[in-house]
């Protein structure tokens, strides 16, 4: 029975890990990869360390293990949220099929998103939209 | 021993798995075209040598193998945080 459920939680994250990976590689843009990689990538690390636990049966290694689970939901979404923000506000193109940039409707006071740099491919009325100054 | 084989079976599978997985992450940490996405290759590959850790500590029934992926944790964080400090001060890839 722990053996089982060992096995069913490694194989479990395992299979995100690798889909984190494939999307790290195959998706077009930052903020997309970005997804795949911080949110996938955490819940198939705890998924392994949740087996550790599991299979240890020990009080001292399940503390571990829950710490590690916790600091690694804690950390992840504040890292890239700050990653996010200053690929953001440098310039990083968006993907062309990006129709949606709801921190530059809300205006916050983080300063304006540099224009991206010349040589990437702009889509002509989004990026043009996109990198005009801000009305007020 | 049937079951302790059967878990050294998958883990060995398993490992093989995240090798591919690291190996894809690494592909994108060189050719990654800003450095936000160099950036978010080390970050999943922290996150990849965690698993492994972990998956070694399983296999070889050593729970000591715990202890540096609680420390990878950490100092990836910190890593990715002064990352990003570095880009939104304008460093250049």
């Amino acid at each position: 029975m722990t053996e089982a459920l060992t096995i069913l939680l490694m194989g479990a994250g395992t299979a995100f890990m690798v889909l984190a990976a494939i999307g790290i590689v195959r998706l077009p843009d930052l903020f997309t990869r970005m997804h795949a990689a911080t949110k996938v990538g955490t819940l198939g690390a705890s998924g392994i360390v949740l087996a550790l636990a599991v299979h240890f049966d020990n009080l001292g290694v399940t503390t571990r293990a829950l710490f590690v689970i916790g600091f690694l939901f804690l950390t992840a979404p504040i890292a890239a949220h700050m990653l996010g923000r200053a690929a953001y506000f440098t310039g990083v193109p968006f993907w062309e099929g990006t129709g949606v940039d709801e921190l530059k409707e809300a205006g916050d006071g983080g300063g304006s998103r540099a224009s991206g740099d010349p040589k990437s491919p702009n889509a002509a009325g989004e990026g043009a939209s996109r990198e005009s100054e801000d009305p007020h | 021993m049937e079951n302790g084989s059967a878990i050294e079976t998958a883990g060995l599978i398993v490992l093989a798995c995240l090798t591919g997985s690291m190996l894809l992450a690494f592909y994108r940490l060189v050719k990654g075209p800003s450095l936000p996405d160099r950036v978010i290759a080390l970050d999943l590959i922290a996150a990849l040598t965690v698993g492994v850790c972990g998956v070694y500590a399983i296999v070889s029934d050593q729970s000591v193998f715990l202890r540096p992926a609680i420390a990878l944790a950490l100092v990836s964080f910190l890593g990715a945080i002064a990352f990003a400090y570095y880009i939104r001060k304008g460093g250049t890839s």
